[in-house]
């Protein structure tokens, strides 16, 4: 069944606080081979400009992954995990995410779309601090193959 | 938050140094971990084929951590990528063996601002196919 279209600009209540690691950071650094001592080497990071160790521009995906998901369980979405593809992904960077920040993630659907049968759902992850201070958005454009 | 590259010595077409990255069934199985992406597709052949794919694919956010390594290496800062869009154009098959696949990253200025910011226009390839149909990273050099 194709989405529908008046679930575009539909809200998300905000994550729960998400705490950076710096043992997390290296994980993800070591999981992509990401080398660069910014992201292990407080004394590096801060040579650099940065307040703690950085972590590298994807690592934003640990926490949205698992926020976007909440639009794909939302029974007016119901979206079938089982045929859905990562279509496009978008990263717009305030700042890098850095070890000691506390994050919260908030998601917004931001189009809809059915195109040659498929379903085009494109949802945007707000990530702050829980303070508020912006720090990235993640959006990702998910295809459900042969749903619409 | 400084990247080693001044935008005064970078013009519109100029190229970065090629990168290409090995990516095993290994690879695969630390960055599910690290990622908390444990699609199966990833992971285990008899389900990636069962769901029409030639075999086990890597994650395409694997794929797209490896390009933004080849911009931020030339860059000279992880954290000058301001702004990184990619589409998802073909999978990259990761055979069960020692060698894996190899991710290749070319990259070139597309377009410079006058904020020092450059856009990278991306070409991402593996077995000669290009896996990222669009990838384009903003970064803010010095």
């Amino acid at each position: 069944m194709a989405l529908d279209p008046t679930l575009v600009g539909r809200g998300y209540p905000p994550s729960a606080v998400y705490e950076v690691g710096r043992q997390k950071i290296a994980e993800f650094a070591d999981a992509i081979g990401a080398a660069d001592p910014v992201h292990r080497d407080t004394d590096a990071a801060r040579a650099a400009g940065h307040p703690d160790v950085i972590a590298p521009p994807t690592f934003a995906i640990a926490l949205t992954l698992s926020a976007a998901g909440v639009v794909v369980e939302d029974p007016d979405v119901a979206l079938d995990y089982s045929r859905v593809v990562h279509g496009e992904q978008r990263f717009t960077h305030h700042r890098p995410i850095r070890a000691g920040d506390r994050l919260v993630a908030t998601p917004t659907i931001e189009a809809v779309r059915s195109v040659g049968g498929n379903d085009l759902l494109t949802t945007r992850v707000d990530v702050a601090t829980e303070d508020g201070e912006p720090v990235c958005s993640a959006t990702s454009m998910l295809v459900a193959r042969g749903t619409a | 938050m400084t990247a080693t590259v001044r935008a005064a010595d970078v013009g519109v077409g100029t190229e970065l140094p090629e990168q290409t990255y090995p990516v095993t069934r290994a690879d695969l199985v630390r960055y599910a971990g690290a990622s908390g992406d444990f699609n199966p597709i990833h992971w285990n052949e008899r389900v990636a084929t069962e769901v029409g794919l030639p075999g086990v694919i890597a994650h395409g956010m694997l794929t797209m951590a490896l390009a933004a390594r080849a911009v931020t290496a030339w860059a000279g800062d992880p954290g000058a990528l301001v702004e990184y869009h990619v589409r998802f154009g073909r999978p990259v098959v990761v055979p069960d063996d020692d060698a894996g696949a190899r991710v290749t990253v070319r990259g070139k200025v597309g377009a410079l601002g006058e904020d020092g910011r450059a856009r990278v226009d991306l070409t991402v390839t593996s077995g000669g196919e290009k896996v990222l149909s669009l990838a384009r990273a903003t970064v803010q050099l010095a």
